[in-house]
Order: C-alpha cells, then structure tokens, then sequence
C-alpha cells in the first residue's frame, strides 16, 4: 500500500503561452494575449500513488506533464520532486534531476528514433549520465518490460516492432535509471485495446517492484478507473474535481465532472446509454470570461459564478471540488 | 552481438536497394554514372591517345570522325575521344568536391537554423535569402574573375555559392522532427542539444542530404562547364566546359566542326541528367512528403 | 437490407497477397444498426469498402455476393453502382473524414457538390438541400457558408455526417465516426446518430474498435479478427453470454466507468500478419482453450443459439 511519503508536490503551477499577435495589432496594443494552458493548479502525489489527471483536449493535462519535468519552462508556481525545488535547479542539477524522473508519451510509433537500434534506443540514458555496464543493464531492462529474449532485440528497428512492443522499449527506457517517478501521458490510447492491458499490467509491476509513482494522463475515465488510484479533473487549466477515482465515478460533485461521467458509454448495452447534459464545444483558452471559467455551460449557473472563480475545496473528506454550489 | 547488430543495417541496406530497383530512371540513371566514373577512372588505360597540349598530331588538325581518330580531332590535333575521356574526370571532380562543400555549408547552416530557431534561425534565413535573390551564374562569375580561374578557386566558387537550397530543404525538415515524441524524449532523459543533433537529427536528415547532394552534383558541373565556357576554368585542366571553350574559340559553331561541339555538350547533358535521374529516384524513397506507400 | 455472402477480397504487395477480408459473411435487416468490431488491421474497414466498391487499385474481390436487396453489388457495372446505389442508397462516413474536408472551399459548398453529383437538380434546390441538412444535424444554417477551420471538431463530424445523409440513403456506414472526438462531443454525435436512426429509419453499419460505444448505439453485433467474423449475434448476447474465446478476452479486458471492476487478464500474443496467418484457426496460437483441430481446420461460423453464430472448434 502506498505510505504518506509525498514524492511530487506540485503548487500554483501556471503555464501560459503567449500568442502571437498579427503585425498590425502588435503595433497598435501593448496589450498581451495568453493561452492559459494550466492556470494555478496544486496537488500532491504520494510514494507508489498512481495520480491520474483526466479532462478532455486543451484542458491543460498534457502541458501540466510536461512543466513539472521542466521540459517546459513553468510561468509561475513550484513543484518540489522529493526535497528539491524542480525551477531553482541549475543546468547541471536538473540534468541529475532526470535521472528520477522520467516520461513516457503516447505515440508508440513517433517516440522512437527511427534510425536507432533498439539497444542504443533503451542504453541511451546510461551514455548521458555516463554509466557503464550498458549490455548487462539493458538486457535486465528488456527482461523487465518483458521484451526476451532481450539480445533478439538489440538490434532491431522501431518499424519491425509492433505497437505494444514499440511501447514496452519505450517503459524499458524510461526505468533504466531506476526513476522515483514518471509521467505517462495517454501510454495505451494508441494500442489496440487486447494490447492495453498488458502494458497496464506492466506499469503496476513496475509500481510495486520498483516503487515508481505515476501521473497518468488520460481523456479516458474507464481507464483511469482501472489504474489511478486519485485523479484530477481538469477544465480549461484549472482543477474541477480530486478525489479517488472511484468516489469520482460513483459520487461526482462538480457539475463538469458529472457531465464527462454521464456522457462516457459503458460497454453493457442493457446499462443506461451515454447522455448529454451540457451544450457547446470547450471554448478557446484565450480571452476565457471572468469567473467561473465553466459558467458558460453550467447547467446550474449562478450570480456568483459570473464574478469569482471558485477555489478548489475539501467539501468531503479527501474530496476537493471547485464549484460555488458546494 | 556485433554479428547481429551488422545483420540489423544489412536489412535495412537490402531494404533499401530493393526500394530503389523499382524505379527505371534511378537504374538508368546510376548505370550511366557508373559508366562515366569507371572511364574517368581508368582515362590513362582507355584513353587511345594523349591528350598533353604538346602532344597533339600536327598533321591532323580539326580532322572529322574517323577510323583512327573516333571522334574528331581538335585544333591541336588532339584525338577527341582521349580529351572527353580525360575530361570526365574533371568534370566529375569538379562537381563531387564542390558538392560536398555545399552539402556541408548547407547542412550546418540548415540544422542550426532549425533546430535552435529564434534569432539564430532568423539570422541565418535571412542570410540565405540574400544568397538566392542575387542570380548565381553573374556572382559566380564575378567571384571566378575576382580570384582567378584555377581548378580550386572554381570548386570554392561552386561551393560557396551553392548551398541555398539545401539549407532551406533542411531547416524544413529539421522543424518538422524537432516537435517529434523522440526528440523530447531525448531532452527528457537530459541529451545535451549536442548530442540530440550529432545522434538523433542528423542520422534522420541524412537520407535527405544525400539525396540534395546528388541534385547537386549535377548542377554544379553544369555551373563549373559554364563557367569554363565563359572562360574562367582552369586551363591546365581540361574539363567537358573548358573543351566547349575552345570549341568556341576556333569558331567550331560557325565552321560546322560538329564532332568539337556535340560531344562535349552531349556527356554534359547526359552526366547531369544522370545525377538528376538518381536522385529522383532516391528522393522518391526518402522524402517523407512524397513517398508512395 | 443488406446480406454479405462470403465476401473475400484480397490486397497484392510486394510482400505477397494481404488476406483482408477473407470470407466475411453479415445480414443486416432494415432498421438495423451492425456494430462490426475487431481491432486495428483486422479487416473491418475493409469490408466496408468492399460494399460500397470503394477500394485501392491493388486491392481484389475474389469472391462473394453483396446482395442489397436482391442486386449482387458485385455484379453490376460501374456506371449503375454509382447512378442508383452509391450515396443514393447507401453512403459512407469514412475515418478521419472530418480532417478531410477541403479546407479551401466553403463547407456548404462542398456538401452541395455531393448532392449535385448524385442528383439532377438545380444549384439553388441543392442549396436549400444543405441547409435542410445542416439543420438536421443540427448545426445552424447559416454556417454553411463557412470555411472548414471555422468549425470546431464536433461541428465538422456533423457536417459529415449531413454529407453522408445528401441524397437520402437506405443505409450508412459509419467507420470510427467518434474516435477522435472529446469525450462530451463524441455522446453529443452519438446521440445525433441514434435520433437520425429513428427520424430517418436509417439502416446502419458502425465500425469501430470501442466496445463501449457499440454497446451504445448497435442492437447487433458482429467481432472481426485477422480478416473474418468469428461471432455474429445480437448485441446483448454479444456482451452478456460471449461464446468465442476472443470476443470473450475483448469484453473481459474492456474498461468500464461503472459495473464491476475489471482486472488485468490480457490477451497474449499479437494480432497475426494477414499475408501468412497462422494456419487452421486464426486465433489458435493466442486461445487458452486451444484444441489439436483449432491448430489444422479453420472452423466454420455456425448458429448455435437463435440468431448467434459463432466459428470456434470447442464450441460447436
């Protein structure tokens, strides 16, 4: 079971991308435009935890990933790996700093280097930090994301392996330095869905055996069901809704999240259909309306969502949700 | 292991060639090639006769095709068949060394633009643009005079001047694989940007170089002929141009000395089309754009 | 409506002949709505370009019927497949056709040309034709006149679909038509598709590897692998009693938001290559009930309950 021990602490987290104004406006306003892509998020995620952060495209999850590992520069906030402080690291400290934490993306077919062999691909980590051993290490490596045997690998090339294993040489990458945690943005939404499984069932593995602590991002509740232990839910940069993921399911409190939980189908056509309760398309991230920034599409809207963004609140116990309703 | 790992880039060489056998004109091309550097390779062997300035058959001066000499004689009774022989090898050195020289200004120049972008990019891009307005031959026939017309200095002036459209060939595919997962992938486990250029880009942009390099090669012989038709090649040595020079120069146009004229400016024209035909042929396998699946 | 008889068609690559769709047999009554599942590469959308006559150069029928109504698809010439069949009756909505819409010409425009190709009518009647679509998928008339990137993800899918219902057809094929859509967007168009149904009695084939939203708009069922259909059934006996060991490891693995939770019991192994598929049955090297017959005779799809075919060995 997971202990209290907090690995990642990430707090008032913003990214936001300026926007490139055309000629003519740049000269006549000074004013800035932004894309708030993460605006003033924070959370914790334990020792062993799998923290998923769900929501569906331009919400911010994707970027929220890539910020905390510094693969972004952050706009503002802090994020604390263990004891350290992510943004104050020099060059030469955030380059120690990945060796505890590390990424897995989507794209099974674009996160390989098409013209690297499969051990240069996975030994890759060990040539930067300068560690030896490399031909032990990977093969161990290769075992471990169940890729044997590992020497009929070595020399392969992405394109003569299928998804699933492209997949696996990318986890086998990602550990090989023994990380604290890593982020896994949508890892299985590219595979085909009897491969899925087995590579969630690799993730927790490697969760229990190694210790590692996961972000998962997903646009998919049924998945994060089955792997998150907590998750987020995050709308248009900001946290709706954190609690576990089966009190998020069965108990939605914010009117967004009930809206995602009623829409997505369940693969029992004798169970209710998939409905629709709220209007619209997710509005553009630039210029968002003062306020609550789902007013535009909340069924239950009120005065007070038209002025003040509600902060995100424990209402239950270990349940935070950011709603004026509550 | 490294039986395996040569097995590994066997495949994919064999991969590779049965790729490019599908296209005619690649085959044709590469066979052409092939002829013209096996004859200007061993021009001493083939060539039937001598072809130093001194060595000329005085009694056979502007002589047309005959049986002893196949293709004509020049107007210091040289055998015209020795010159052309000869003169493939210049011509292909020519080109090849100045090709090379452009492959690497413009691959430096086009990988630094692309992949560090901002002012370095801005910088650099603009530069090449300066580079294209001005109409090449004129500037590279102000350089040639400028520095003298030697075999060197004419490859520099190739070069120097050629790079343009391979940089821009490659700062655009140096954008597009910068945004892909692997490259990130790369920063995330904390390559240097050293390192993710030297092994991760240009591994991936290599194909393409090779393929613009190719284009190239036909292009700068068809520059360095020009220029030393213009009469600013090297005189020591006596390439395809340099021969349509003097062609020119003893009023061969005008005096109907066909066999001085046609064949000269028939391997130009069929050693260009050959270096266009391949890399055609090796453009079709490696351009990500137009590759037919 | 629509009764596919031991379709096979077959691709030529250098590589050697790619068994797509290798003797693929469906029915589909009026008012129906197939969900045809199987994963990527299995065959699925092959088939429905097989139907709608529809395929690549190197791509060859080699045998079956598709008999819509009583016309052998298969047999009639070009010219009448495309004059009375071809978006008159039955239309296609292909994957990924809402990034296909040509992003230079207005999109009213560009639904207007369907119309106009398939029927003899003038200009303005086809006009007044797409904004009738437009507001039955509900998006607003005036937006016809808009260019592609105007439209956001979910407007462009219902556009699409506005195109597939032009000329009125019988029957739609939709292939994954909400895979790539959030997910409130993607219960928006599924909710679209079920009300079009019921307006319109469409007929429909929905295409697709998401269970979940099967489950959610088909009454009948039918699952591909490696190029052909190893259960047929309706939809509830499809999820409720699976009989084939593949269609069984799908549902048994498919994530749900609610019911019980699902463990990790995955399928071994990885969908085999169609040029040289495993010998007898195709599923044989991945099936934990694997037989010594599974590994020589491919087995034949036969009814073993009411209207519930299934092709496994060990179950017959």
């Amino acid at each position: 079971m997971s202990s209290e021990e907090i690995i990642v602490r990430v707090r008032n987290l913003r990214k936001w991308f300026p926007v490139r104004t055309g000629l003519l406006h740049g000269l006549i306003s000074r004013e800035k435009r932004y894309v708030k892509a993460v605006d003033g998020i924070s959370f914790d995620i334990k020792k062993r935890e799998i923290y998923g952060l769900a929501g569906e495209s331009g919400c911010g999850k994707t970027t929220t990933g890539r910020v905390i590992l510094r693969l972004l520069e952050p706009t503002a906030g802090e994020v604390h790996l263990g004891k350290q402080d992510v943004f104050a690291l020099t060059k030469r400290e955030l380059n120690e700093l990945r060796k505890r934490a590390q990424i897995i993306f989507q794209d099974p077919y674009e996160s390989l280097d098409p013209k690297m062999n499969i051990f240069d691909f996975v030994a890759e980590p060990l040539v930067v930090h300068k560690i030896g051993n490399e031909e032990e290490l990977v093969a161990n490596a290769l075992k471990t994301v169940e890729l044997t045997p590992p020497e009929e690998f070595f020399y392969r090339f992405p394109h003569e392996l299928s998804g699933g294993q492209r997949q696996r040489v990318a986890i086998a990458r990602a550990m090989i330095l023994n990380p604290e945690f890593i982020v896994a943005d949508e890892p299985v939404s590219m595979l085909d869905v009897s491969i899925r499984s087995s590579i969630l069932k690799l993730m927790f593995k490697l969760r229990d055996e190694m210790g590692i602590s996961y972000l998962y991002i997903t646009h998919d509740l049924a998945t994060a069901r089955q792997v998150c232990d907590r998750t987020a839910i995050m709308y248009l940069g900001k946290f709706a809704e954190e609690t576990t993921t089966e009190e998020l399911l069965k108990n939605p409190l914010h009117p967004y999240t009930k809206a995602l939980v009623a829409a997505v189908p369940v693969p029992d056509p004798t169970a209710r259909k998939s409905k629709v309760v709220i209007s619209g398309e997710i509005p553009s991230p630039i210029d968002l309306p003062p306020g609550c920034r789902f007013r535009p599409r909340c069924p239950y809207a009120m005065e007070i969502c038209k002025r003040e963004e509600p902060s995100l609140v424990e209402v239950e116990s270990n349940h935070k949700v950011a709603c004026h309703l509550m | 292991m490294q039986r395996i790992k040569l097995k590994g880039y066997e495949k994919s060489i064999r991969k590779f060639w049965g790729q490019y056998m599908e296209s005619k004109l690649g085959l044709l091309g590469l066979s052409i090639l092939l002829f013209f550097i096996f004859i200007s390779a061993f021009a001493e062997v083939l060539a039937p006769f001598p072809v130093g300035p001194m060595q000329g058959d005085r009694k056979a001066i502007l002589k047309p095709p005959s049986s002893k000499y196949v293709l004509g004689t020049d107007e210091l009774g040289r055998d015209m068949l020795s010159i052309i022989i000869h003169g493939g090898r210049v011509s292909l050195t020519i080109g090849s060394l100045a090709t090379l020289m452009t492959a690497l200004i413009g691959t430096l120049i086009g990988v630094s633009a692309g992949y560090f972008g901002g002012r370095t990019e801005e910088l650099l891009m603009r530069f090449t643009d300066v580079l294209l307005v001005i109409p090449g031959l004129p500037l590279m026939i102000v350089l040639a005079s400028i520095l003298g017309a030697t075999f060197w200095n004419m490859i520099f002036v190739i070069g120097i001047l050629g790079w343009t459209g391979t940089a821009r060939v490659l700062r655009a595919q140096v954008l597009s694989l910068k945004e892909k997962p692997f490259i990130e992938s790369a920063r995330a486990i904390g390559a240097s940007d050293a390192r993710i250029i030297g092994r991760h880009i240009l591994p991936n942009v290599l194909p393409l170089i090779v393929a613009q390099m190719v284009l190239r090669v036909g292009s700068s012989i068809l520059s360095a002929s020009s220029l030393s038709f213009l009469g600013l090649g090297d005189p020591t040595h006596l390439s395809w141009g340099m021969t349509l020079h003097y062609a020119f120069s003893v009023g061969a146009l005008f005096s109907n000395f066909y066999w001085y004229l046609l064949t000269p400016g028939f391997c130009i024209t069929l050693v260009v089309l050959a270096f266009t035909f391949v890399g055609y042929a090796l453009d079709q396998i490696v351009n990500p754009r137009i590759r037919r699946r | 409506m629509l009764d596919v008889q031991n379709l096979k068609t077959y691709f030529t690559t250098r590589g050697g002949a790619v068994k797509a769709v290798d003797d693929v047999s469906l029915q589909l009554d009026k008012g129906d709505a197939l969900g045809l599942a199987g994963e990527s590469g299995c065959g699925k959308t092959t088939t429905a370009l097989t139907i709608m006559h529809l395929l690549p150069s190197n791509a060859e029928v080699l045998s079956g019927k598709i008999l819509f109504g009583d016309v052998d698809l298969l047999t009639i010439d070009e010219e009448r497949l495309r004059k009375e069949f071809r978006w008159k009756r039955m239309s296609m909505i292909f994957q990924g056709a809402m990034n296909a819409l040509n992003p230079v010409f207005r999109v009213g425009d560009q639904i207007r040309q369907a119309i106009l190709t398939h029927e003899d009518i003038a200009k303005a009647s086809a006009w007044e034709r797409v904004e009738e679509l437009f507001s039955l998928v509900g998006i607003n008339p005036d937006r016809a006149r808009d260019y592609p990137h105007e439209f956001s993800g979910g407007m462009k899918q219902r556009a699409i679909i506005a195109m597939s219902l032009a000329c009125n057809p019988d029957l739609v094929i939709a292939d994954e038509p909400v895979t790539a859509l959030d997910v409130i967007v993607q219960a928006q168009i599924l909710e679209l598709m079920r009300s079009l149904r019921e307006k319109l009695g469409l007929s429909m084939i929905m295409i697709t590897h998401d269970l979940s939203v099967i489950a959610d708009t088909c009454n009948k069922a039918a699952i591909m692998y490696a190029g052909k259909i190893v259960e047929r059934a309706d939809i509830v006996a499809i999820f409720k009693h699976p009989e084939h060991p593949y269609t069984q490891g799908l549902i048994a693995n498919f994530p749900s938001i609610s019911g019980e939770k699902k463990g990790f019991e995955p399928i071994s192994g990885s969908p085999p290559n169609l040029i040289s598929p495993p010998a007898g049955c195709r599923f044989h090297p991945r099936c934990p009930y694997a037989e010594e017959i599974c590994r020589k005779e491919e087995p034949e799809i036969v009814e073993i309950k009411r209207g519930h075919f299934v092709a496994c060995h060990p179950k017959k």
